[in-house]
């Protein structure tokens, strides 16, 4: 608790500090930490809570993305364009969990990551609705360059704000208590009189509303949306990997690490373009093996605890 | 002529393609206790996990308590008191025996009634108010089936069903469960037993059905079944 009010205090800081002082380039890296928190608090909904591997996260993306795309192109308003994009992809979350959810594991896993291929394939045929592998140009929200960026802080940093409520609500409600449930034990969850098919159906579609949301405003951000670029697979993967590093399963933990991998990304990617997917792999292994339980775990000793365990007995110092 | 409080026709249930029961008839009359036996593989824990909703049957009806439960929402079973007790207990790791226990009253919000609950489940099972705040997972085999059944007392079953009651116990133990389950029965409860242990079975029930390939072959009281000279050569060893 105070470690969370701790973080939101942070957070709500640094969105200040840059609203009032940042350059375009630290408005452009605010909005996009606020899209990551959004995205691995939306993703640690299904997977962490429920302890669901949802792979999705890139179908709601663009599917969010797209929805909105096409609405603002037809001139329909910016703030409905946004909502019905997101109550558009909660809708397509539902049926997709109806079709998928009864899986488990890596089964689950596998169904979701096809999602955002199918969805890739029909966008790019559909053509004239979509664009098809052209893409699509937005219309420009309009203002001057400095107070589109501020504008698109402000709205990313209040949907971040919006999830973060809203995983921090479930943790304290009877759906947070049956997701965890599910989680920990399946079928004695069914045992105890949880309806195990809704409350999964419920907590992607939760999870779903602020992924497609946040594709929605992205795709007004950057003005230009084409599908390879908002069905992107590492939109699925990072979030994961963000979630993983702060922590699974906790309030704070996607916080922590969404913050934390941009910082690694602009760190890593800048110096080096070629090897960044390496680097990442390895950034995964090095937090399955030693911190399963994400930064928050962080303590020096249990490191060398865990060190001292991965490694083979003849190789122990 | 009154109800039974269970009633099961012409169940059938099947995994996919796979048909494991093809026609179950079960009837537990209200405050009974009744035995369920067979051999490994017949079907008795897929005819337990339809009676209490864990599987969609693919057809026959469950009426509990003169109503058909539909079979589409499991919670519902729940919610009117059948209550099941899974094989190998399916306790949830991580979470202390008191936690597991509350888990139980999922669905009720009655909070006096469960404070009231608890004291029973522990008057019941003294080792568990010892170790109610270790690790329910870390509990010998014996006190995580009193667990077990302790969440499933605290769902406040009218039906109570506990598949493979004495599974890996020891015969003390089991002896422990039987007369807390009889306790339990004189309070009101009644229960359906799923039991390997056939002359444990058989001692304890008043009445006992045989399943057989998916289907149930048999019935009579527990007294009746037990001097049956089929029952005692395939099940019973004598």
């Amino acid at each position: 608790m105070l470690r969370g009010g701790l973080i939101g205090a942070a957070a709500v800081t640094v969105f200040g500090i840059l609203l009032l002082f940042g350059d375009n380039y630290a408005l452009r890296l605010g909005t996009t930490v606020a899209m990551y928190v959004t995205l691995a608090t939306a993703w640690n909904i299904i997977g962490g809570f429920a302890g669901y591997p949802s792979f999705a996260t890139a179908a709601f993306f663009g599917l969010g993305a797209y929805t909105s795309g096409i609405a603002l192109s037809n001139g329909i308003p910016l703030s409905v364009a946004w909502a019905g994009a997101g109550l558009i992809v909660a809708l397509f979350a539902v049926m997709l969990g109806l079709c998928i959810l009864h899986l488990r594991g890596h089964y689950f896993a596998i169904g979701s990551l096809v999602a955002a291929d199918v969805l890739r394939e029909i966008t790019n045929v559909w053509v004239s609705v979509t664009g098809g592998g052209i893409g699509l140009n937005l219309p420009l929200p309009g203002g001057d360059a400095e107070t589109q960026a501020k504008l698109f802080l402000c709205v990313m940093s209040g949907l971040a704000g919006a999830a973060c409520c809203a995983a921090w609500t479930l943790t304290r409600s009877r759906l947070g208590v049956a997701l965890r449930c599910i989680a920990q034990n399946e079928d004695a969850a069914q045992v105890i009189g949880i309806d195990t098919g809704r409350s999964k159906i419920a907590a992607l579609a939760l999870s779903s509303l602020f992924v497609g949301i946040a594709g929605a405003i992205y795709a007004s951000w950057t003005i230009y949306i084409d599908p390879s670029d908002v069905y992107d697979v590492s939109l699925s993967v990072k979030p994961i990997i963000m979630t993983l590093l702060g922590g699974v399963g906790t309030v704070t933990g996607p916080i922590v690490g969404a913050f934390a991998f941009l910082g690694l990304e602009e760190l890593i990617w800048r110096n080096s373009l070629e090897f960044h997917s390496g680097f990442l792999g390895l950034l995964v292994v090095a937090l399955v093996l030693f911190l399963p339980a994400g930064l928050g775990q962080l303590r020096v000793g249990s490191i060398w605890t865990r060190i001292r365990t991965v490694l083979p007995p003849e190789a122990r110092p | 002529m009154t109800q039974p409080l269970l009633q099961v026709n012409d169940l059938a249930v099947r995994y996919g393609d796979v048909q494991v029961v093809w026609k179950a008839d079960l009837v537990v009359e209200e405050g009974a206790i009744v035995a369920m036996i067979g051999s490994n593989g017949a079907g008795k824990t897929t005819l337990l996990r339809a009676i209490s909703g864990m599987l969609p049957p693919y057809g026959g009806e469950i009426i509990f308590a003169g109503e058909i439960v539909p079979a589409s929402a499991p919670p519902e079973f729940v919610r009117r008191g059948l209550i099941h007790v899974p094989e190998g207990r399916r306790l949830f790791a991580r979470l202390s025996v008191w936690d597991n226990l509350m888990l139980g009253a999922y669905l009720r919000d009655d909070k006096a009634a469960i404070r009231q609950d608890v004291e029973r489940v522990f008057a019941l099972f003294p080792r568990l108010r010892e170790r109610r705040w270790q690790d329910a997972t870390t509990l010998s085999g014996g006190e995580q089936q009193m667990c077990a059944i302790g969440r499933g007392l605290m769902a406040a079953p009218r039906l109570l069903i506990i598949d493979e009651l004495s599974l890996g116990l020891a015969p003390r133990v089991v002896d422990e469960l039987v007369d807390a389950l009889r306790k339990v029965n004189a309070a009101g409860t009644s229960l359906l037993v799923v039991e390997q242990d056939v002359a444990t079975a058989l001692e304890f029930a008043d009445h006992a059905y045989i399943v057989d390939r998916g289907r149930t072959v048999a019935s009579g009281t527990a007294a009746v079944i037990a001097a049956d000279p089929a029952v005692r050569t395939a099940y019973l060893g004598l």
